[in-house]
Formats: C-alpha cells, sequence, structure tokens
C-alpha cells in the first residue's frame, strides 16, 4: 500500500497544476477550449474551436503562467463513433514550472485539416506526419506534408479502424 | 666518422662472400636462350612481398589487432588459424570478379594495376643485403619516392572509373592526402639525404656501418636526426592510407572508399598493394635513419656482436626485422587511434609538419656544414 | 565584359579581343551532389537513409528517410491483448529491451491502479540499468568506430557481454527478454544472480576508466567531436529531445529524478550533466560524456539495489500479475528513462476491450533524429557520421 499513498498526493498535486494551467488557457480563449477532463492518469482538454489551435499553441508555449516549452508526444487516434480524427498532444513545462496537460484536438474523419504547430513546437514536425501517414488528416501550414513511416504510395491509413490491407503492393501480396 | 673511405666502387670488400657469388653465377643461367636466372632473381622480392603480405601483412594485422583487442582472432583454420590466410585468398579467388555496369571499364581494371605496379616498382632499389639489390641506381631514394608517387594515378583511376560517388570522394581525398604529404616526406628523406652526400640506397647502408652498431646509425649520429625521422613517419602514415590517416577508405564514412566496387582478386591486389607499400615506407625509413641491413648490436671487446650479426643473411634479416618493426608501430596505431577528419589532416600536413620539415632541413644543414 | 546565354550552372562570358574578335569563355560548371547515405551504410546505424546535398565534403542539406524498419508496431498492439504487447515492446529499441518492457509497464500498471511487489520493483530496476549499462556500451563502442577507432567497440562489446550473460541467466534470453510483464516479472532472480552481479560491478569499474582512458581522453577523439554538431538547450527542447541528448545540451532532466517512478525515488544516484571542461555544452562530445558518466551512475544503483532489495524465499514473482487484464476506460501517458531518452506509451482504453484501442510509442529515436535535418547543415561529411553517432538512434525505435 506504501506505493499507492505515495502516488496519490502527487498524482493530485499534477491534477491541481493542470487545473490551473487550463485556467488561465480559458480566461484567455473562452469557448474556444472545452472543460478540463481532471481524470487522474491524464488530465485534458480539447480544443473546440480548431482554427484557433495554433493560436493557443503558442499561448501554450510563451504565456509565463505557462510555459510548456516541451512537447513529449503528439498521437493520431480515430474516433469512429464520432465520425472524427483527431490528435492527443501530451505537454510539459521542462524546467520551467513543471506542470504537465495534454490536448486534444479533432477533425472530420475525410478531409479534415488541423492547424499545423510544427513551427511552435518542432517535435510536432515529424509527429503530425506520423500521423497524417497513420490516419490521413492533413494539417495545415505543415512544412513537409509527407509520409513518414510507410512508402510514399502506399494506400489507405493504417491505422484507421475501418482500415482494409490493400491486396498487392508492386505486385508483391501484402500478407493480412 | 670513417665510412667515407668506402667508397662504391670498394663494394664488396668484406661481404662479398658465397651468396653474391651464387647469385652471379645464378644471373648467368641462361635457358633456351632466355635470360631465366635474372628473372628468379627479380621474383624474389615479389616472393617475399606475397609471403609476408600473406604472413605478417595480413595473419599478423588479425593476430597483433585480436591481442590488443582481449580476443583471440582466426582460430579456426589450421593450428592457431595460421593457414586463415590461405582460405581467404582461396575465397578471393573463387569470387566473382564484378565489373559495374555503368563502370568505366579500361580505368577500373588498369585502377588496381597501376596501383600494384607503382607500389612494387620501389623494391627494385630496395637493398635486401649487402649482397642484394634489385638495381643499385644512383639516385635509388629519389626513384623510390618518385615510382610510389605513381599509386596515386592508380588510385584514381579505380575511384573514378568505379562510377560510385563514395570511390570517388575516396579517391579524391586519397589523392589530396598523398600529395600533400609526399611534400613533408620528400623534405624529411632530404635531410637523410644531406647526412649522406647521396641518393643511392646501398650506399645509405655502407655509410652507416661500424662496429658499434646503432651508434652508426644516422638516427644517433645527428641530434637534429630525430625531427625528420618522427616527420616521415607520420607522413607515410599519411601515404600509405594508414590510421589515424586512413581518411581515403574510411569505412564508417565512404563505406570502403576507391576501392568500394572491387571484387574477388582486383580487391586483393589493392590490398597487397597497401601491404607493400606499408613495407617500403618502412624500409625506407630504416634506411635512412636505422642503418638499413647493418646489425644494430656493437662490438663490446671481445664480445663482437656486430661482426656476429652481419653478414648477406643477416643484413636481409636486419632490414626486414626493421621494416616489420615499424610495420608493427603502423598497426598499433591504427587499432588504438581514431580517425582525423579532413580538414585537420590537411592542417597537420601544410601548417605543422612542411614547416618543420623546412627546420628540421635548416637544421640539419647548419650541423652537417658548421658544427660535424 | 558581358553575359550572355546563362544557363542555371555554366555561363558564358564573352571579353572584345581588339575590333572583330570576341574570346568566349565558359565557366567550369559546378554543381551540388546528390548522396544518399544508407540505407545501407556501416555508420547510419541500422537503415536509415540520408539524402545528401554535397558541395564536394560540405553537406549542404541532409534529409533523412525512414520506415525500412517499420513493423507495424501501433497497429499490432491494437490487435493483441496487454500482455502480448511486451514483446512487440522488447523489438523497438533492441538494445534495451528492459527499459522498454518497464516503461510500457508502468504505463499500463498507472491504468489498472495495481500494487506491485517491492521486490519486483527492485528486480525491475536492477534488469534496467544493467541493460542500460549494455546499451551505452554500445552506443559508446558504436561512436568509436564511426570516428574510425575500432578497438574500444570491442572492448564495449566485451564488457556488454558479460550482461548479456546476466540478463540471458534471469530472463531466458539475450536480447529480446520479455522479462518486465504487466504487474511482475517473469522469473525470480535466479540463484546466486546478485553475487555474479556484484562481481560483474567490480569487474567493470576499472575497464569504464580503461575506456576512458583510451577514447574520451584521445587527443583525436576530443578533436572529432568537440564543438560539432551544437545544439543550444533551449532549441534541443523545442525539438523534444529527451535523455543523454537533452542533458548533454546542459539541461537538468531525468525522468528517474522528474517522475520518480518505481523505486527511483528512494535511490541515490546524481543527474549526469557535462562540466564544460572538456566539451563545449551542447556538442557531441557532451552527449558522448553524459553516456559514460551515466555508466558510472548505473553501476552505483545497481550496488544500491543489491543492497537494498528484500529477500523473500519462495517469493512468486507472478503474484501480483492480474488474471485478465482489462483496464478501466480512460487514457495515460506513462513514460520512463530509456538510454536513449524519454520512451513514452499513449494508451487509450474502451474498459471493454483485453487490448488497447490506440497504442502510441513516443520514441525517443525518433524525436532526436528529428533534428538531423538542421543540425547537418553546412557540416562534413565526417562531421555528419559524427553527429549520426552522437544522435545515437536505433532504428527499431525509430520506425517501430
Amino acid at each position: 500500500m506504501e506505493e499507492t499513498q505515495a502516488h496519490t498526493p502527487e498524482e493530485s498535486a499534477e491534477i491541481r497544476a493542470a487545473k490551473a494551467a487550463w485556467q488561465v488557457v480559458k480566461e484567455a480563449f473562452g469557448e474556444a477550449v472545452s472543460e478540463l477532463d481532471a481524470n487522474p492518469f491524464m488530465p485534458f482538454f480539447e480544443v473546440l474551436d480548431r482554427d484557433r489551435w495554433r493560436d493557443i499553441a503558442l499561448f501554450l508555449r510563451d504565456d509565463p503562467a505557462l510555459l510548456f516549452n516541451y512537447m513529449a508526444c503528439l498521437s493520431g487516434v480515430d474516433y469512429p463513433d464520432e465520425e472524427k480524427l483527431g490528435i492527443v498532444c501530451n505537454l510539459e513545462s521542462l524546467g520551467k514550472h513543471g506542470h504537465r496537460i495534454a490536448v486534444k484536438v479533432k477533425c472530420e474523419r475525410e478531409g479534415g485539416a488541423i492547424p499545423s504547430v510544427a513551427k511552435v513546437w518542432k517535435t510536432a514536425e515529424w509527429h503530425e506526419r506520423e500521423a497524417f501517414d497513420m490516419y490521413g488528416m492533413s494539417f495545415s501550414g505543415h512544412p513537409d506534408l509527407r509520409r513518414i513511416l510507410c512508402p510514399e504510395d502506399w494506400e489507405g491509413y493504417p491505422l484507421r479502424k475501418d482500415y482494409e490491407v490493400q491486396e498487392t503492393y508492386h505486385g508483391i501480396k501484402v500478407p493480412n | 666518422m670513417n665510412t667515407g673511405l668506402l667508397l662504391p666502387n670498394s663494394f664488396p670488400f668484406v661481404m662479398s662472400t658465397s651468396l653474391n657469388a651464387w647469385s652471379d653465377a645464378l644471373s648467368d643461367l641462361y635457358l633456351l636462350g632466355l635470360p631465366l636466372g635474372l628473372v628468379i632473381i627479380a621474383a624474389i622480392p615479389l616472393v617475399f612481398i606475397a609471403l609476408y603480405a600473406l604472413t605478417y601483412g595480413v595473419y599478423g594485422e588479425r593476430k597483433i589487432s585480436a591481442f590488443m583487442q582481449d580476443r583471440l582472432g582466426p582460430m579456426e583454420v589450421g593450428k592457431w588459424g595460421i593457414l586463415q590466410t590461405l582460405a581467404d585468398i582461396l575465397k578471393l579467388l573463387q569470387k566473382e570478379d564484378i565489373v559495374n555496369k555503368s563502370a568505366d571499364k579500361f580505368l577500373f581494371v588498369i585502377g588496381p594495376g597501376v596501383l600494384f605496379v607503382g607500389s612494387f616498382l620501389a623494391f627494385a632499389v630496395l637493398p635486401f643485403g649487402p649482397a642484394f639489390i634489385g638495381a643499385d641506381l644512383n639516385v635509388g631514394l629519389f626513384y623510390a619516392i618518385g615510382i610510389v608517387a605513381l599509386e596515386v594515378v592508380g588510385i584514381l583511376a579505380a575511384g573514378w572509373g568505379s562510377n560510385n560517388k563514395w570511390a570517388l570522394y575516396g579517391a579524391i581525398r586519397s589523392v589530396a592526402q598523398i600529395v600533400s604529404y609526399e611534400i613533408p616526406a620528400a623534405i624529411a628523406i632530404l635531410c637523410g639525404a644531406m647526412m649522406a652526400g647521396t641518393l643511392s640506397m646501398q650506399q645509405f647502408n655502407l655509410l652507416q656501418e661500424g662496429p658499434y652498431g646503432f651508434v652508426h646509425f644516422y638516427l644517433f649520429q645527428n641530434p637534429i636526426a630525430w625531427l625528420p625521422f618522427i616527420i616521415y613517419f607520420i607522413a607515410s602514415l599519411a601515404e600509405t592510407n594508414r590510421a589515424p590517416f586512413d581518411i581515403p577508405e574510411a569505412e564508417s564514412e565512404l563505406v570502403a572508399g576507391y576501392f568500394t566496387e572491387y571484387t574477388g582478386m582486383k580487391f586483393a591486389v589493392i590490398f597487397l598493394a597497401e601491404y607493400g607499400s606499408m613495407f617500403m615506407v618502412s624500409a625506407i625509413i630504416s634506411i635512412v635513419f636505422l642503418g638499413g641491413w647493418n646489425s644494430p648490436l656493437p662490438n663490446i671487446g671481445s664480445v663482437a656482436l656486430n661482426d656476429w650479426t652481419s653478414g648477406p643473411v643477416w643484413g636481409a634479416f636486419w632490414i626486414i626485422m626493421k621494416g616489420f618493426f615499424f610495420i608493427f608501430i603502423q598497426m598499433w596505431l591504427r587499432w588504438t587511434l581514431p580517425r582525423l577528419r579532413v580538414d585537420q589532416l590537411m592542417h597537420l600536413c601544410w601548417k605543422v609538419l612542411t614547416p618543420f620539415a623546412f627546420v628540421a632541413f635548416v637544421l640539419v644543414a647548419v650541423w652537417e656544414i658548421y658544427v660535424k | 565584359m558581358q553575359e550572355l546565354g546563362t544557363s542555371e550552372h555554366s555561363s558564358l562570358r564573352v571579353t572584345p579581343q581588339g575590333k572583330d574578335r570576341v574570346l568566349i569563355e565558359k565557366d567550369l560548371s559546378s554543381e551540388e551532389m546528390v548522396l544518399n547515405m544508407g540505407p545501407q551504410h556501416p555508420s547510419t546505424h541500422g537503415v536509415l537513409r540520408l539524402e545528401c546535398k554535397t558541395d564536394g565534403e560540405v553537406v549542404i542539406e541532409a534529409e533523412p528517410y525512414l520506415g525500412y524498419l517499420h513493423r507495424c508496431f501501433e497497429k499490432y498492439a491494437e490487435k493483441v491483448d496487454y500482455p502480448a504487447v511486451v514483446p512487440f515492446v522488447d523489438r523497438m529499441d533492441y538494445l534495451a529491451s528492459m527499459n522498454n518492457d518497464l516503461a510500457y509497464c508502468i504505463t499500463v500498471e498507472k491504468l489498472l491502479d495495481i500494487e506491485i511487489p517491492r521486490r519486483v520493483e527492485f528486480i525491475r530496476v536492477l534488469v534496467s540499468e544493467l541493460n542500460r549499462i549494455a546499451s551505452h556500451l554500445v552506443a559508446i563502442g558504436t561512436y568509436a568506430i564511426d570516428l574510425g577507432a575500432f578497438t574500444p567497440f570491442l572492448f564495449c562489446f566485451r564488457d556488454r557481454e558479460h550482461i548479456l550473460g546476466l540478463l540471458e541467466w534471469a530472463s531466458g534470453a539475450r536480447m529480446l527478454y520479455n522479462y518486465i510483464l504487466i504487474g511482475g516479472v517473469a522469473e525470480d532472480l535466479p540463484e546466486g544472480f546478485m553475487e555474479r552481479t556484484r562481481e560483474f560491478v567490480t569487474y567493470f569499474r576499472p575497464k569504464a576508466v580503461e575506456l576512458q582512458k583510451l577514447l574520451t581522453e584521445n587527443e583525436i577523439f576530443v578533436k572529432r567531436t568537440k564543438g560539432v554538431g551544437m545544439m543550444p538547450a533551449d532549441v534541443a527542447i523545442n525539438y523534444g529531445w529527451s535523455g543523454p541528448m537533452l542533458r548533454g545540451s546542459g539541461v537538468d532532466w531525468d525522468l528517474r529524478k522528474i517522475d520518480g517512478y518505481s523505486v527511483y525515488p528512494e535511490l541515490d544516484f546524481k543527474v549526469c550533466l557535462p562540466d564544460g571542461k572538456l566539451s563545449d555544452i551542447g556538442d557531441s562530445l557532451s552527449r558522448h560524456l553524459v553516456r559514460a558518466m551515466e555508466m558510472e551512475e548505473s553501476l552505483s544503483i545497481i550496488e544500491q539495489c543489491l543492497d537494498m532489495m528484500p529477500r523473500e524465499d519462495g517469493f512468486n514473482p507472478r503474484a501480483a500479475i492480474p488474471k485478465r487484464i482489462r483496464p478501466k476506460a480512460g487514457e495515460v501517458y506513462g513514460r520512463a528513462e530509456n538510454p536513449r531518452g524519454e520512451l513514452g506509451f499513449y494508451i487509450q482504453s474502451d474498459g471493454k476491450s483485453t487490448s488497447p484501442l490506440r497504442c502510441k510509442a513516443r520514441s525517443s529515436c525518433f524525436v532526436n533524429l528529428s533534428a538531423m535535418k538542421e543540425l547537418s547543415m553546412g557540416q562534413l561529411i565526417p562531421d555528419l557520421v559524427a553527429i549520426i553517432g552522437s544522435i545515437d538512434i536505433v532504428l527499431g525505435e525509430v520506425d517501430r
């Protein structure tokens, strides 16, 4: 039991910090961001107005109260129930405040585009390419949006839930 | 120095022994009107080089590196793996000789040949002992330096003819490196030539002969001689593309440099040429500074170590041992040091070695003229 | 003098020579050469391909191309259940499989909220730190070989062999261990393992000093790496660098301290940072130095683990493993300090299935490598090799 007891107050401190950070964003952007989902694992909020995502990203990075200078991860996600694709960004204020938060941005499943934050966090450049490669959402304003892991002429987006693997690739049978 | 008494004509006065007579007899041997004896004599250095490259060059390097790296090295073929090189040669002979489609076929084929010939022509003037020298040219040293430079042509032909970007990089680097390093090397060797007053390889040996063995060597005859000695040794590493100056064939950068595209025997020939050059520079440095085939052991009173260890066979033994010693140092450096960068290499050549070589040149000249 | 007929790469210069003669000179045309480095190249550490635009020895631009080792980890992870992901995780950074397992398992355990026996925690830290030393030995050894020094490489592999032997003894495999499981470890440590580990620590300490003398203090090595591939701290953070790369830029950031997962908070170790005496902070040499220092720290962590590890007779390391692993619905981002930096897993669970809905691996090498393009601009080809080596990529993790 020592382990869990040791963890509980720390996690709640993490959530408190995330709440405070979200408060700052909420005050600045109002309706563009959703409420904070203060779950114990990964507190996150969603960007509702995705056109403002890049402004929010810049604000998150540069506001003296936030200083989320480090993007730990950017994951593409498929939401088949909502007919949407999205990204989840795990941000952290490295060496400054030490707080963490996750941000979600969603777009339409077909032909959707999310503003690129590759210029805000350079980490995002390759991660956005990967999300594009695997899910097919576009990132507007990305400097070099190409497939990164799959071959350039691969059909379909492999990590979508409705992905059907192509039968042959350059005459080679693709194992299923 | 009493060695001034030894004129070329008075040679061979002590050691014109049975071996010399034997070789004279051999050179007169004609078979069906062909000078077979001369061919045999000419083949001796080649046989030596082939044997040396097989045994010491390849097997020795592998065993020495294994020893330095805390491992066993080849152990499977024969006792202690001594037949490993033969197995390698068999493998190389069986390998397909690939000439890639878009290569410049003429240059591609001629490259290793020029490299090999350039490396082995120098052996003509190498005195293997008081009684054996292929051609005692009066400009032997000059010839040796000049003819080794022919390798550059072979390297460039190989690198350009391969039609491979890595090979081209390797060739260009190699040419730049060898041509640059010939300057400090030649000046350092000139210091030796100044001390001797001759360019004949055999004369160098005769001039460094004496009852006190190593005391008569030029390295110990002149207080400044260590400077050209070290300069020449460093430059010779670069000339033979050995570590830490192996940037033309830097395997981590250029895959294999100018011989990236070579397979089978062509590859083996390039390899053989490299080991040939290694021995050649080692022999030159030991002839110019360390007495060549002279025994380094001194006569101490009645214990005439020097006399006991002199003679035609001993001469061959000493020069080969001295050569092997320097090859061992080359191997030692190779398995210890990382590789320099291209610009650092050129910096070392033009801004460090060349000025110091000139300084050594002047100092040796001053010593030879005014002090000695 | 006037210029006529300029094409893209060459120009004709026409100079009047007297009354009715002109001299036409054609400049030697020069153009950039595209040089493909990899995917089969000795110093790209696997199947990375760099498309370099070169001007002589100078690399104007190098564009990395990935995916040659893409094995669809994320797709597989969605198809199999949670414990079955572990062998796939092993194969990501195949030089540090234990650390990968640890990162994945603590992430899933966060979702499951289960209690791990103390001895299991110590075993995990012990094997992870052993694996960290093994991984750094490969990193340092291959870096040496990139710079042309062959012997340090073999010294590193000789010492790594002892660690592989130990880990093989514990797990049964030499490289891909599948040892750390969700909720426990596969087997208890074998009898005599701790004594052997202690022997290894006493054996390895002088060997690390020897390695330092042979490589780190070598004049040529310092000349080749000092000031090469400079990365200022703020840019490094913006690129998302982590681990020894980020510490090489002088940022005091170690997830073992920051997150304090497993039993690391109880252990006494320091975060290794370059002091700037031998190297310029942020260059390739700093990163190398951080790795060399971390091996020392790992040795001290191993010793502490051996001292502090609780001994139990008849200990069952699988006791806490749940019968059926089906986490509550939710999302989690868990991470651990790998030898190459922050290895994170973003796992999404729907609460119904026994396999993750989404399992994204945040690979440290992938992120570290993304700075390659910027680092390589205007460098010499040998420096490019030195930079790739200092990033210490494992293509298995870059491509997943």
